[in-house]
């Protein structure tokens, strides 16, 4: 075998998987109907679809976590078996979950070398995995210190350990479910460096996501997954994100909702010079100041981490001001509680939706009514009135169109995008006059991303003040009347969405103050 | 059709467990030289055999059941109450100092009182744990243990001194005990056994106690803190304040536990030194027998009848087949594993449906279209 042929962990390199006529029924559901999909090596093979599409199934299998019931797998062109992650790994493949596997109170060496034997027998032989460990990160250029325990790193750093112990492996082969859903987008950008690399130098990549611009960036080609079914491949060169879209979802899909021209009202919710703590002990917010007017959506843009949360809890009276002042319709309602806050009709859809939106055990029809389960019509002197319950949990099922087998379903068995439907039904219905959206969006796929989209301009459109927090950049772009920009607890700049453009929120998210943006312009 | 097939089989594990614990148990006792059949007969017989036997079990029950009422709201509001016989004993002590003092009332209304007093008392002893862990993080584990071994020494202390029956007061025995209760303020039996209207008053607060969780605010909001706190406190709900509930009522029913041990079986309070001197350590085993009904109230209550009988069986099991009493304490031991290692296989069972379920809802997200759009198109 020539040199050409190693990768260089040593490895030699896959020059092609094939996955054939890949059939898996489940009990009542068919989640991959005869797919065909391969990868070379030296590419980035998208692998797009909506949740439930099937993308997970079928790395599953290639993985050996599911077993396929019909189909086969070539390596090089010969069929092999892959009956279990061991047998994939010996072929070469890994794996990079979008959950990490590591275990925190480690060090990267000892993540490493987790479930491996020791080159020592009984002894362990964390110095020889240590340098092989460096010895790998200075050929991918992964920048990994091995005797870092893991929860000192950041999420894109144990990402990293990951992608190190996949080449440990001896992957030639890694497959990537969903690697962009947890990064911030800087971390974003450097994933994308080592995945470049990588393939330059010979590996074969499968990269999961439903993020179109990240797979349009990234990819060599791309496979669309729907219902299980193969759309089609195509070289991503050839595509437009649109095609991909309607690919996707199987219709017309709008990027750029329709805003409609809303009259401004008056404002709503102000907030005059608010700080706050955070939990880290530092300062959360400081000297926020800023009004949303009834009508209007105001976009807070921001790398996360930047007071985003605690302006929302702030808010919501979660969290208390140090100082400032807090004023919803001409009332001050600095230092009330949340539900007192919640009974002057302000809605809050929460950033942690699974955490702090909803209760997983409790049926639909019981989340339906968390926030107003002690008022009329549906309690009564302290009993809860359970036709009414049901009755309002039926029409906002229908009205919300959520798709559960009942409202008796408990929360934890719907999708993602479901219990966003659920957390929307719940704090939109009363037609609110202030909401506060943290990230209403992440992690859905299209369809739900639309129609969560729809609801808030629609409710832009009724008449209240929303306040969008969100760290997706044409999010806030395509949704927003004006833009504030967080930046270490501070607001940096109020800009009117006519005047935004990403080059500048960008230079405003960094902490770069408005007038040095305005100078830098003029020079050039 | 399935979903109640389903459903059948979840509700036969627990009895298939208990089967499955009972056979062990068989292999012991013929390791032990002892007729497994015979030995189950006598079982079956002391606790179902006549009248009487069966007015013992549910005798025994009625203990189990209250303190597992308890347990279901503890437990659903996410506070783990480990201290059913410390709130037990002080239930009994406040209920038996009522009966004895006020003795000028009616006998129903002083009975009415003790109860309450019963009621009060293991809502105290269970409050504080309940305080300690809302608002001062204390483990409620490790509080409401040591409140325990508080409620021991309270009791050894009052029985000797304050409230030593006058007539041992004077005798040279000291026996600790409390001076007997007046007939007229007993809770009347049921029938000519020592079956009384605990046992009654007992299923009645488990219907109670089901109204309670499921059908009211405050048990709404008991559940919704133990199910997810975060969520409870975005939703406005007073986090700590329906621990401190949730821990509280719990021990109130303890409370009122001892309080009828006293009032429908003993009459009067003695001590050996131990908790279990006075609970027959059903403080515990109403943990089990609640974790047994699956922490439904109404499901709590064949399981109290269960344990009851279990403890009652085999005494008569072990007079008849002469086996050691550690036998005994191995069997009960040997169904709690089975029962909860069968809780785990259906959990497991739930789980694959429930996947399957998922998948079948996720898959087919299309032609969602937004209210705005249909409203406007129709």
């Amino acid at each position: 075998m020539s040199e050409s042929d190693k990768l260089p962990s040593g490895r030699t390199r896959i020059e092609t998987l094939e996955m054939r006529g890949i059939t898996k029924r489940f009990p009542g559901v068919l989640a991959s109907d005869h797919v065909n999909f391969d990868v070379k090596s030296g590419e980035v093979h998208a692998l797009l679809g909506e949740n439930g599409a099937g993308k997970s199934t079928l790395m599953k299998i290639l993985y050996g976590l599911y077993h396929p019931d019909e189909g086969e797998v070539l390596i090089n062109g010969k069929p092999v078996r892959i009956s279990s992650p061991n047998d994939s790994i010996n072929l070469g493949i890994g794996m990079i979950h979008q959950h990490f596997m590591l275990v925190q109170t480690m060090t990267v060496a000892e993540n490493v070398a987790l479930g491996l034997p020791s080159s020592r027998g009984v002894l362990t032989d964390l110095d020889r995995v240590s340098k092989r460990i460096i010895e790998l990160a200075n050929l991918y250029g992964l920048k990994i210190d091995p005797s870092a325990y893991i929860w000192q790193l950041s999420v894109g750093q144990q990402q990293r350990v990951e992608i190190i112990k996949a080449l440990y492996r001896g992957a030639a082969l890694l497959i990537l479910d969903e690697p962009t859903a947890v990064l911030t987008p800087q971390e974003v950008d450097e994933l994308f460096v080592i995945m470049n690399q990588m393939v330059k130098d010979g590996h074969g990549l499968v990269f999961i996501s439903h993020k179109l611009h990240e797979v349009v960036e990234i990819s060599h080609r791309i496979s669309v997954l729907r219902d299980g079914h193969m759309i089609g491949t195509r070289l991503t060169a050839e595509t437009t994100k649109q095609d991909l879209a309607n690919w996707m979802v199987g219709r017309e899909v709008g990027f750029t909702p329709d805003r409609g021209q809303v009259q401004r009202g008056a404002p709503r919710l102000e907030i005059k010079n608010v700080s706050c703590g955070s939990d880290r002990g530092t300062p959360g917010l400081r000297g926020v100041t800023f009004e949303v007017c009834s009508g209007e959506i105001l976009g807070i843009a921001g790398v996360s981490g930047n007071g985003q949360r605690e302006l929302a809890e702030t808010i919501t009276g979660l969290r208390k001001t140090t100082s400032g002042q807090i004023i919803l319709e001409d009332s001050d309602i600095t230092g009330l509680d949340p539900a007192a806050i919640t009974d002057r009709m302000l809605s809050y859809i929460p950033e942690e939706r699974m955490r702090d939106g909803m209760i997983k055990d409790f049926t639909v029809a019981e989340n339906m009514i968390l926030r107003e389960h002690e008022k009329t019509p549906y309690s009564r002197y302290g009993f809860l009135n359970l036709r009414e319950i049901s009755q309002h949990a039926d029409a906002l099922i229908k009205n919300f169109r959520i798709k559960t087998p009942s409202r008796e379903t408990h929360a934890k068995n719907l999708s993602g995008g479901n219990i966003q439907k659920i957390v929307l039904a719940r704090e939109i219905f009363r037609t609110p006059h202030v909401i506060i959206a943290a990230q209403p969006t992440r992690g859905l796929d299209i369809g739900a991303t639309e129609y969560v989209r729809e609801q808030l301009l629609e409710q832009r459109k009724q008449g209240a003040a929303i306040i969008l927090i969100s760290e997706d950049l044409d999010e806030i772009l395509a949704l927003s009347d004006r833009i504030a920009v967080l930046y270490e607890g501070q607001v940096m700049d109020i800009v009117p969405r006519v005047e935004a453009t990403p080059q500048k929120l960008g230079l405003l998210m960094a902490g770069v103050h408005p007038e040095e943006i305005k100078q830098t312009s003029e020079v050039f | 059709m399935r979903s109640r097939l389903n459903s059948l089989i979840d509700a036969l594990l627990p009895v298939l467990a208990t089967l499955a614990a009972l056979f062990v148990g068989a292999v012991m006792l013929l390791i032990l030289k002892v007729n497994p059949i015979v030995a189950y007969a006598a079982l079956w017989d002391g606790a179902f055999g006549s009248t009487n036997a069966l007015a013992e079990t549910l005798v025994k029950a009625t203990p189990l059941l209250l303190v597992g009422l308890g347990i279901c709201i503890s437990f659903r509001g996410d506070v783990i109450n480990i201290g059913g016989e410390g709130q037990m004993i002080i239930g009994a002590v406040l209920a038996t100092w009522v009966g004895l003092n006020f003795t000028g009332l009616p006998g129903w209304l002083t009975i009415l009182l003790s109860m309450f007093a019963g009621f009060l008392g293991g809502a105290i002893w269970g409050g504080i744990p309940g305080v300690l862990k809302a608002y001062f993080r204390v483990n409620e584990i490790l509080s409401t243990v040591m409140m325990n071994a508080i409620a021991v020494q309270f009791m050894n202390f009052l029985l000797r001194g304050p409230m030593i029956d006058p007539a041992q007061a004077q005798a040279a025995s000291q026996i600790p005990q409390t001076a007997r209760l007046e007939e007229i303020f007993r809770l009347p039996r049921l029938a000519p056994t020592r079956l009384h209207l605990g046992a009654l008053i007992a299923v009645i607060l488990a219907v109670l106690v089901y109204i309670l969780l499921w059908r009211t605010t405050l048990g709404y909001r008991i559940r919704a803190v133990g199910q997810n706190p975060h969520a409870s406190r975005y939703a406005g709900i007073k986090v700590p304040r329906y621990m401190v509930l949730a821990l509280l009522l719990s021990g109130a029913f303890a409370g009122l536990a001892g309080a009828i041990q006293v009032f429908g079986v003993n009459y009067r309070m003695i001590t050996d030194g131990s908790a279990s001197g006075f609970t027959g350590s059903a403080g515990f085993n109403g943990i089990v027998a609640a974790l047994f009904g699956g922490l439904h109230p109404i499901l709590t209550i064949p399981a109290s009848i269960l344990f009851g009988a279990l403890l009652v069986g085999a005494n008569k099991m072990q007079r008849v087949v002469q086996v050691p009493s550690a036998l005994i304490t191995a069997l009960n031991g040997l169904v709690v594993v089975f029962v909860v290692s069968s809780e785990i296989i259906r959990r497991r069972r739930q789980r694959r449906r429930e996947a399957v379920a998922k998948r079948d809802d996720e898959t087919p997200l299309t032609g969602n279209k937004p209210i705005s759009q249909a409203e406007a198109g129709s």
